[in-house]
């Protein structure tokens, strides 16, 4: 497989994701700046964590208009796999990747936890190696991961089966209480409607190695291998 | 020239005395420019001069020390051709006027000191003092400091990984916000600030210079009163996505050979930088104010030199180098500007516009900075507390409930939580331990960090609060399993000028010197807070520790979570001490004695045995017993592993109160399987042992009969910071 990590200014978990897709890939996974306006042949494309752009004007609204992200909608249209996490995951919707918009947290301050996730989707490269309904553990490090859309996409991203994680209790319950950021219908991750774009708030790289207290989110990468490793 | 009149010197914080020293050593009327530069050079904050003698008496060498005091961090051996660089500092005043911006700000500036030596930041920590709860300010302190510390260093993607945090009265009107930052480089990699090379040329990158923060080190050099909030202004502004750049782009930069000396600018911005890089190197410096990258096209020179804008650095590089740096620092969107060369005049010569408008030696300003022999008062000896004068509780349990649910004891959660604290994918102990545990990136080995002082003790008893916060830090290194190697020392004080303040410092000082050296745990790096006093109130003295240790194989690091079916061990002596203990203060509502003294033989001898037994893989969970003593700490080890345990307390003296929740130094708690070999060893070793309890279950169960819930204890432990931040 070979993967790519897109690097902003201020991003900074683009480190942490490669590190977790060469442990499972073990090949280099290659670091491209946003100043750079063509793509190698990929087979995923990852738009890390961070700050991207101070989080300034708004989280990933500066990112959204970097030259890169003209080549990275074009080889999404094409239907290679493009994960975005966190601060990824705003600049997906900001580029209009992914629908829906990522507001301040309900509690408007950062939150630095694991939660648990409920896996709702398995039918895309990203998620495959998990069960429908499985409980995973991922942490999730944001101020800005309040999902919102207006009611007529969320129901179109259900009606889809487009939500591919959604926050819960211990024992996959989706209640109120386990919705860390105030997110609608508990969602963390959501697909595109060709099902090769995934954003998520939670950051399955953050648990890939037992040292760091879990491997939960091993599953991602060992699956996108899987799948896409031609 | 405008005539500089006794008032204008007199706000510039200077003496008569020290001004008759700067017309000695000018030869001349200084201007405006030059006064204010020596000014902030001999400010407190800069120079040292009420500490300095003190300073030199502490212990500052080991094999493994490469770089001690006096650069801008220090810096150690880890092995590998690797070194582990890290540094502490206060930032409490500007916290206190303006407590986002002032936090912030403050990890800005250490992270800076750390990353300028040519380290990746990989930890950050820090140790806050608030005041009273239910003092009106503290509540929106708390907030505004706990989001600024996490607002810098999430956006650098830094992980916060521990800390300290606590309340007392005497903070009311003066906090104390002490941010460490710890970073790793190759030992051959190590950039320092000497300037060398006549004719180098003096090269600004980062952010353009503004009129903020302009006489911030005054500022810090200065009691409070109520009008210090209108000093606002005085406080700088951070911009952590430039900083997260300055750092890219240095650390791209010092992957070539291209720099010389690098130092970042903090307080006192390029006057204190070109001086401290002029002085070690022994050069001179031009520097053509005209080409300084400005915020505002009318600054003048005298702003300019004082301006303490954030996230910028001065570096001296090879000639010839400047387009190779220039594109590394453009590609990142920074300011880069070359704005002055060396010379070997001695001299730094200021122009502008064509004129020179500052002209200063440099070695005869560096070295005529005042170094005071402070008049000091030894603290009284405080009156021993007999154990018999401390009423034991009704129900000891119900004590532990009030005591885990206190402020200074209960759980941080609502604070780290607001800090990514796993950024850098390396964070092994996360916080809420002993110590944090950071893997040395791509490597088995790991760095323990950790910060402790206990001031109410240091009030009491100055010399022994001095070796305990050493001691304290030593320990809980060792908790984890890791050896101890050095700390970085953040001294808070209140105004040096009253002899008893100075007392205090002097013997803090002497305090810890003696547990550094029985600890073999060096003082590296750190800095001096001094006038922490607002309308003559000083601060308790709190001389705050950053402890690291080092960890050969990670895998063998514990933590303090309770398994089932273990057997707890309290490893060193229980006299029951009550004197400035948490269940005095909390439960019997008095402050008062001799705090527990250190016997820095048994706390080594103690240390050594429990960190040989975790090496052996013998130790399923440690955790250090501090404030609020044995009970207390077999909660939190409890409640970290959601499995309880039942205590038998030895019968007869002391008492059963006194044993519970004495604060006798130097001991551990430990859940073991081995117990019966782990006494026999202990007893060959000379260390007291002895077990205290089996685990097992969902509560804390006392000598067969009375206990209390798991969950009972979770919610007084999780509720109070929380509930306190939510309150209307």
């Amino acid at each position: 497989m070979k993967a790519a990590v897109i690097v902003f200014p201020g991003s900074n978990c683009d480190r942490d994701i490669q590190v977790a897709i060469e442990q499972s890939t073990g090949q280099p996974c290659a670091m491209i700046w946003h100043k750079e306006t063509t793509l190698p042949r990929l087979d995923l494309i990852v738009v890390p964590g961070g700050f991207s752009y101070g989080d300034y004007l708004r989280s990933g609204a500066m990112a959204a208009h970097s030259p890169i992200m003209r080549a990275v909608k074009a080889e999404a249209d094409k239907g290679v796999a493009v994960l975005g996490i966190c601060n990824g995951f705003q600049v997906l919707t900001e580029a209009h990747l992914l629908p829906g918009v990522l507001m301040k947290n309900r509690d408007l301050r950062f939150i630095c936890r694991d939660v648990d996730l409920r896996v709702e989707a398995t039918d895309t490269v990203f998620t495959r190696r998990y069960r429908k309904g499985q409980v995973v553990r991922f942490p999730i490090a944001h101020n800005d991961g309040n999902y919102f859309a207006d009611p007529v996409t969320i129901k179109t991203l259900e009606d889809e089966g487009r939500v591919a994680f959604r926050y819960c209790d211990a024992n996959g319950n989706v209640t109120e209480a386990a919705n860390p950021n105030g997110s609608l219908n508990n969602i963390a991750g959501i697909l595109n409607a060709r099902r090769n774009v995934l954003g998520m708030m939670p950051h399955p790289e953050r648990l890939a190695d037992m040292l760091l207290g879990g491997i939960d989110g091993r599953p991602m990468f060992d699956g996108l291998v899987e799948a896409l490793a031609a | 020239m405008s005539a500089i009149t006794p008032e204008i010197v007199k706000r510039h914080g200077l003496t008569p005395e020290e001004y008759q020293k700067v017309l000695d050593i000018m030869g001349r009327e200084p201007n405006l420019t030059e006064l204010g530069i020596f000014s902030v050079m001999w400010s407190e904050h800069c120079s040292y001069k009420s500490s300095k003698k003190w300073l030199k008496t502490l212990p500052t060498k080991a094999p493994w020390v490469i770089c001690g005091p006096g650069e801008n961090a220090g810096v150690i051996d880890i092995g590998d051709g690797q070194a582990c660089i890290f540094k502490m500092e206060s930032h409490n005043h500007p916290s206190f006027i303006e407590p986002y911006q002032g936090a912030a700000t403050g990890v800005g500036g250490i992270l800076r000191d750390v990353f300028t030596m040519g380290a990746r930041p990989v930890a950050n920590l820090n140790a806050l003092r608030f005041g009273d709860p239910s003092h009106a300010k503290t509540r929106h302190l708390v907030s505004g400091v706990v989001a600024g510390i996490g607002g810098y260093g999430n956006c650098m993607g830094i992980p916060t990984v521990g800390g300290e945090c606590e309340f007392h009265p005497c903070y009311n009107g003066n906090i104390l916000v002490n941010a460490m930052t710890v970073g790793v480089a190759d030992t051959d990699k190590i950039f320092y600030s000497a300037a060398a090379g006549l004719g180098n040329p003096l090269v600004y990158v980062g952010s353009r210079t503004g009129r903020d923060g302009i006489h911030g080190a005054t500022m810090a050099s200065a009691e409070f009163d109520e009008d210090s909030e209108e000093k606002r202004p005085t406080v700088q502004v951070g911009d952590p996505f430039t900083e997260k750049r300055v750092l890219e782009a240095c650390l791209e930069l010092m992957a070539t050979d291209a720099i010389v000396a690098i130092q970042d600018m903090g307080a006192a911005g390029l006057t204190c930088s070109t001086f401290e890089m002029a002085s070690k190197g022994g050069m001179g410096v031009e520097l053509n104010l005209d080409l300084v990258p400005k915020r505002a096209a009318d600054m003048t020179a005298y702003e300019l030199m004082l301006s303490e804008s954030q996230e910028r650095m001065v570096m001296v590089l090879k000639p010839g180098r400047e387009d190779e740096a220039r594109a590394i620092f453009e590609k990142w969107e920074l300011e880069f500007a070359v704005v002055g060369h060396l010379t070997d005049t001695g001299r730094l010569t200021l122009t502008m516009g064509g004129k020179v408008v500052g002209d200063l030696p440099i070695d005869p300003l560096a070295e005529a900075s005042p170094e005071y022999d402070r008049p000091w008062v030894p603290t009284p000896a405080p009156k021993a507390l007999s154990v018999d004068d401390v009423p034991a509780p009704n129900d000891p349990l119900a004590a532990l409930k009030r005591l885990i649910g206190s402020p200074d004891l209960c759980e941080k959660r609502w604070i780290w939580e607001q800090y990514d604290h796993m950024v850098m994918g390396d964070t092994v102990g996360r916080p809420g331990g002993d110590a944090a545990v950071v893997r040395v990136h791509g490597t088995k080995k790991a760095l323990a960090i950790t910060t402790d002082c206990t001031p109410r003790y240091c009030l009491a008893d100055p010399k022994e609060g001095g070796k305990q916060a050493v001691a304290e830090a030593w320990r809980n290194i060792t908790a984890v399993g890791a050896t101890p190697l050095a700390i970085t020392d953040c001294l808070n004080f209140g105004n040096p000028e009253k002899p008893k303040i100075m007392g205090q410092l002097v013997a803090c000082i002497q305090g810890m010197s003696e547990a550094c050296s029985a600890l073999d745990f060096p003082v590296v790096s750190g800095n001096v807070s001094l006038y922490n006093e607002t309308s003559g109130e000083g601060i308790r003295p709190t001389p705050a520790i950053g402890g690291v240790g080092l960890i050969k194989d990670v895998t063998k690091s514990v933590g303090l979570a309770l398994g089932s079916d273990q057997t707890l061990i309290v490893v060193g002596e229980t006299t029951g001490h009550l004197g400035q203990s948490l269940y005095l203060r909390e439960i019997a509502g008095r402050e008062e004695g001799a705090p527990p003294p250190v016997d820095l033989a048994s706390e080594r001898r103690n240390g050594d045995f429990v960190r040989g037994l975790i090496d052996a893989k013998r130790v399923a969970a440690c955790h250090d017993l501090s404030g609020g003593g044995l009970l207390v700490g077999v909660a939190e080890m409890a409640m970290a592993g959601g499995v309880g345990a039942a205590i038998e307390a030895p019968q007869g003296t002391p008492p059963l109160h006194a044993w519970l929740f004495g604060e006798d130094q130097g001991r551990y708690l430990l859940a073991v399987t081995d117990a019966a070999a782990i006494l026999a060893d202990a007893a060959k070793a000379k260390v007291p042992a002895a077990v205290i309890g089996r685990t097992g279950d969902d509560a804390l169960t006392l000598n067969g009969g009375h206990s209390i819930s798991l969950a009972e204890l979770k919610s007084a432990h999780q509720g109070w910071l929380p509930e306190f931040m939510s309150a209307p």
